[in-house]
């Protein structure tokens, strides 16, 4: 065999889907067919789906919870639910909102976009992003392994010390959230380094740092967020097991350990993660709603930087979940001034969302109405969560359902609705086909008074006194008349979502065909098909502006041009370019690997690992970690293929 | 489709050296895990921060094993960069040899930590001290532990003949994962066994 | 438990703030709102020539928007955190030293109250109704013997959390004699929910009189029906609860010396009533599930003769 090149001069072509090249290129990236094929995928818009796709199912069965909750709470002294059921369902309610839906789904679309976007064929590591994948699913599942024996976890989302410990809590539930958690952790971990390492070498030549779109900027700010809190919670549940099951102290009053060590350890983790699941939303609006603006977003730098900053904020302000636990004043002054002050990277968001849709002029399609929504719900979550960073007030506001309220403002507000909305905006690049819009219309409008009239009263009952958690309420505090409110608005705001999903599954069959760029979008994902070729792009852009679509029409030189047609081929196999950090000058032609069964194997494995410890069963832990090794050795090793050897 | 020339540039194709997106992985995974023994230490000194009575409860941690097992780790460090410059000049004999003496010295550092072990007067459960210092130098246990299985890895492949000076990206990738490992000890032996002497 | 308005001084610099910034709030959210539907529907004095055409033909401007947005973010922002820092000082200590101290014990799911005083002999346990003099500021301390607690009376200032192996020290004050309702607020297992207390400010002769009376021993009753009674309840119940001045002095459950001077039973649930004290008696498993009570089963004259003896508990 001929040797390995090591240096190459590519060759630039003008080429399009249509080209003969790209049969080339459909031979090199496409793969098997049939469940084969399907398993062993490391196609980032095959991923992209499935996150999608699981964590919508998960926004389901969370919802479920939350309408049997609502139902048990939705007159004073119900007994639909026992404690234990009800403790049960908030708990599961929370994991699978925050940790199985929230993130994943940005996960999601940030998978399947983020190399449409930077006018790349495909992510850093791919067989990562698969792994990435296949580990959310296991622990996601894992986590509800003991809902079916009703040994749920019962602890709250932060499971807070010493409830959490075994002598209050002898089941397999928390040690199931623990080490659920920490699995889940890997996923989020690899899947962060993931996006790290693309946005670092993975960019369409031209594309310096100061042209990616704002949805980069998001999901970059959210994963180099996690690479750095999630450790936090692993290391925290992980002790906590140890505790549980090994008699270690590290929580323990009696032997020198200490309960708020867990509390500081979690929001550590918690605080930013909040953001980690929010930017990646934000940064959908600020990509979306231009379009519909007909005009680039106002400020693209000063949102960049408050995206970042926000993040780097967000890492020192976790105490203030924490200002009742009877800190000195002096420090909570800090913290309470700390989390006010990012009223300021937040509002250079909202003034530019609001300067866009200003100076611009709206187009009033239903992702716009999702986008202008959630800046509405933005400003509320926002108010509120300024409202609760004063320490003296959040001594009255903490653990009542204010903050209740103010959570849903945030995660629902800010998180589904622009998800909705990017739903609606990316979903005729996923499939080819637009969804109906007037179903869609409706769909905001019944899920946009349903959320409002569902959760808006839960400020006013948290502010009557109703502390969060509680599973009934006596009928002379006079809480009942609100919270049949609520429970009526939050079935409305259901109802909305689902005439969402039967929009998608009408559409997907028969909405109207798309085209390449149905909105005329300005960003590089709307230059290729609807649906995008495997390889995403006959050829790899050359980008010179923000706007590369628009390039015509933003007054620029003629002579500094994107350019889509014309660029470098590079179909000798799966090839796409790597570039420089900052600049995006080309700096070497990567290969990158075929379909793999290695990440599923190793993430089969990592889930058996766990179930190992769960169960003690240390055989097993022990076969799972020989998998492991072979695992990762096979997929490490140097391939010729992937020029990593040269004989 | 048609073909317009090719590059003016020659550029570099797959996984060379700084080039391979791995060595960039390689980097995150370092940042992620060493925050992970940030919040080790971060939980050691917060439960050190509120301890009733002395600190730390067995007396001072004795340097009698932790000072030599300090200097394997820094030798093993030193060790292998040699060895890693001995791929950039086409030897990779060299490399070899720097991988088996650096690999021996984890080895012996682990056997040495075992030994410290052994002859504490306290267990994993005695308290929160204790859970702490097995929970912290386990972790870096178990770390070291991986590096070895690196190393040897690393050693089959360029026994096998993949690496030469144009090609290595994977033994960069793993001597930067073994210099984490030297530098994640000097953490804990200074918050384990120097620290408590400064106070 | 509404703390719309306060009633003493840990509560009324919060309750202002509270609604300082919530107008604050509100007028922010509104404004944006009006800004939002004004961009949205203002007449657009151009109309397009074609949809192709962008509403702007460079890229920049708008950016007064977020000059003056942010600018004037920035100024409300400083105003209101200078307010909140000194509120935050205002509310940590009382006016004056206060002269009662109260040791607050939480458990799963009830309250201990022990009433301190210098002089041992004015010194005594009760449970889940706190009455305080009017007008004067209390110590509270704070000790949970199992997992976390928190302890919130919302009209008369704001939580302190109750946290195993620390004692949290909060201080309350009632300007106007009353009723004021607590809760827990962390949540804490099963029946976090029916978790509350009472605390009742009286004038200081009232005061008095109650503590006088709380410090009373239980004389021996002479009635045999009342004696069969605490044989019963000595057999069921002393084990878990103390009654001072008898044999009984479990300290697992809440000291029962006076529970007939209290307005409401089981940490809260319902009103002292003699339909409710039976049922809880016969029943606390149906009532409260979870809870450290047990059903004892006692038989219908058992349990007569306990509540004739509990309504001697004045």
């Amino acid at each position: 065999m001929s040797e390995v090149e090591t240096f190459r001069a590519p060759i630039i072509a003008r080429a399009s889907d249509r080209s003969p090249s790209s049969q080339i290129l459909k031979s090199n990236w496409e793969g098997a067919g049939g469940v084969a094929g399907w398993l062993s995928s490391v196609d980032h818009k095959e991923i992209g789906k499935r996150y999608l796709v699981t964590a919508f199912l998960f926004l389901i069965i969370g919802g479920l919870e939350a309408a049997v909750m609502r139902a048990q709470l939705a007159q004073p002294n119900e007994h639909l639910l026992t404690p234990e059921q009800y403790n049960q369902l908030f708990t599961m309610h929370g994991v699978t909102m925050i940790f199985l839906y929230a993130l994943p789904v940005l996960s999601g679309f940030s998978n399947y976009l983020w190399p449409l976007l930077l006018g790349s064929r495909d992510m850093a590591f791919p067989r990562l992003n698969a792994l990435s994948y296949w580990v959310f699913l296991f622990a996601g599942i894992f986590l509800y392994v003991s809902f079916p024996l009703g040994k749920a976890p019962d602890d709250g989302w932060f499971n807070y010390v010493p409830y959490a410990s075994r002598a209050y809590n002898p089941g397999p539930n928390i040690d199931v959230y623990a080490l659920g958690m920490v699995l889940l952790g890997i996923s989020t971990t690899v899947g962060s380094i993931n996006f790290i390492v693309t946005l670092l070498r993975m960019r369409a030549p031209g594309m310096s740092i100061n042209r990616v779109p704002i949805l980069i900027w998001g999901t970059l700010t959210a994963s180099v967020g996690n690479l750095f809190a999630v450790p936090a919670v692993s290391l925290a549940f992980f002790m906590l097991w140890m505790d549980r099951q090994f008699g270690t102290h590290f929580f323990d009053v009696s032997a020198g350990g200490q309960p708020l060590l867990w509390q500081h350890l979690f929001w550590m983790f918690g605080h930013p993660w909040v953001y980690a699941i929010v930017l990646p939303a934000m940064g959908i609006v600020s990509d979306g709603l231009p379009t519909f603006c007909r005009r680039p977003l106002v400020g693209y730098t000063p949102v960049a930087l408050a995206t970042v900053a926000t993040m780097a904020l967000g890492f020192g302000v976790w105490v203030h979940h924490m200002f009742a636990t009877g800190l000195p004043v002096i420090a909570m002054s800090y913290f309470s001034a700390a989390s006010m002050i990012i009223v300021i990277p937040s509002s250079v968001a909202v003034f530019s969302w609001v300067a866009t849709i200003w100076t611009g002029r709206p187009v009033f399609t239903s992702a716009f109405l999702f986008f202008v929504g959630f800046v509405i719900l933005f400003v509320i979550g926002g108010v509120s969560g300024f409202m609760t960073a004063a320490v003296p007030v959040d001594l009255q506001l903490t653990h009542t359902y204010f903050v209740v309220a103010h959570l849903h403002y945030v995660i629902i507000g800010i998180n589904v609705f622009p998800v909705v909305g990017g739903i609606f905006y990316w979903f005729p690049k996923i499939t080819g086909r637009l969804m109906n819009e007037a179903l869609g219309k409706w769909s905001f409008w019944v899920m946009f008074i349903g959320f409002n009239v569902g959760f808006f009263p839960m400020h006013i009952l948290g502010i009557a006194g109703m502390p969060r958690r509680i599973y009934t309420y006596p009928e002379y505090l006079g809480w009942g008349p609100l919270n049949l409110i609520v429970t009526l608005g939050s079935y409305l705001f259901a109802i909305g979502v689902l005439l969402f999903f039967l929009n998608v599954f009408v559409s997907l069959k028969r909405g109207k065909r798309a085209g390449d760029n149905p909105w005329d979008a300005a960003s590089l994902e709307w230059s290729t098909s609807s649906p995008p070729p495997v390889y995403n792009f006959a050829v790899i852009p050359t980008v010179a502006s923000r706007y590369p679509l628009w390039e015509g029409r933003l007054n620029q030189s003629d002579d500094d041009r994107s350019s889509m047609q014309e660029g470098f081929l590079l179909d000798k196999g799966r090839e796409t370019m790597g570039t420089t950090s900052l600049d995006a000058e080309p700096d070497v032609i990567l290969k990158m690997p075929p379909d793999a069964y290695s990440p599923l194997v190793l993430a089969l494995a990592l889930a058996v690992l766990f179930i190992g410890a769960l169960l003690h069963s240390w055989w097993l832990l022990g076969a799972s970690l020989v998998v492991i090794l072979l695992a990762s050795t096979s997929w490490l090793w140097p391939q010729r293929s992937l020029s990593q050897i040269e004989t | 489709m048609v073909e317009l020339g090719v590059s003016r540039t020659v550029l570099p194709v797959g996984s060379k050296a700084h080039h391979a997106s791995g060595w960039w992985g390689m980097l995150t995974v370092i940042a992620t895990e060493a925050t992970l023994f940030a919040y080790l230490l971060f939980s050691y000194f917060y439960i050190a921060s509120h301890a009733i009575g002395a600190w730390p409860p067995y007396g001072m941690p004795k340097l009698s094993l932790a000072i030599p097992c300090t200097m394997l780790l820094v030798a093993g460090s030193f060790t292998m960069w040699w060895g890693e410059r001995g791929i950039d000049r086409d030897n990779p004999v060299r490399l070899m040899i720097g991988l088996v003496v650096s690999a021996v010295l984890g080895l012996v550092f682990i056997a040495l930590e075992g030994l410290e072990w052994a002859g504490e007067p306290f267990h994993l459960t005695s308290d929160a001290y204790s859970s702490l210092y097995f929970t912290v130098t386990g972790f870096h246990l178990v770390h070291v532990a991986v590096g070895l299985l690196l190393l040897m890895v690393l050693f089959v492949w360029t026994a096998l003949g993949y690496f030469d000076a144009q090609r290595h990206s994977a033994v960069s990738i793993g001597v930067l994962y073994w210099h984490f490992i030297t530098i994640v000890w000097l953490a804990v032996f200074f918050t384990f066994y120097i620290a408590p002497r400064l106070g | 438990m509404s703390y719309w308005h306060t009633y003493g001084p840990a509560g009324d610099p919060i309750t202002k703030l509270g609604w300082g910034l919530g107008i604050v709030s509100i007028v922010v959210t509104v404004v944006i709102a009006v800004m939002l539907l004004g961009g949205l529907f203002r007449r657009r004095t151009k109309r397009a020539p074609d949809d192709a055409q962008l509403a702007v033909s460079r890229e920049g401007g708008g950016m007064g928007w977020i000059y003056v947005g942010v600018g004037v973010s920035t100024v409300i922002l400083i105003i209101c955190m200078g307010w909140t820092l000194v509120t935050s000082a205002s509310v940590s200590h009382p006016p004056s030293t206060p002269a009662l101290t109260v040791q607050v014990t939480a458990s799963q799911w009830w309250w201990s109250l022990r009433y301190t005083s210098d002089d041992m002999s004015r010194t005594f346990i009760t449970a889940n109704e706190i009455h305080i003099p009017v007008g004067q500021p209390v110590r509270f301390e704070l000790a949970s013997v199992d997992v976390i607690h928190s302890f919130w009376v919302p009209q008369l200032g704001g939580k302190m959390d109750v946290i195993p192996g620390q004692t949290n020290v909060t201080w309350l004050q009632a300007d106007k004699p009353g009723v004021y309702r607590g809760q827990c607020a962390v949540f804490c297992g099963a029946e976090h929910a029916l978790m509350a207390l009472e605390v009742i400010a009286d004038t200081p002769r009232d005061f008095r009189a109650w503590q006088d009376d709380q410090l009373r021993e239980t004389p021996i009753s002479s009635s045999a029906t009342v004696r069969a009674g605490q044989k019963v309840f000595q057999a069921h119940c002393a084990a878990c609860h103390t009654i001072r001045g008898s044999d009984a002095a479990g300290i697992v459950g809440p000291d029962l010396t006076h529970l007939m001077s209290r307005r409401t039973l089981a940490a809260g649930l319902f009103p002292n009533t003699q339909g409710n004290l039976a049922g809880w008696i016969a029943a606390p498993q149906g009532l409260k599930p979870g809870a450290q009570m047990p059903d004892h089963l006692v038989s219908g004259t058992d349990l007569t003769a306990v509540l004739g003896y509990l309504n001697t508990l004045q």
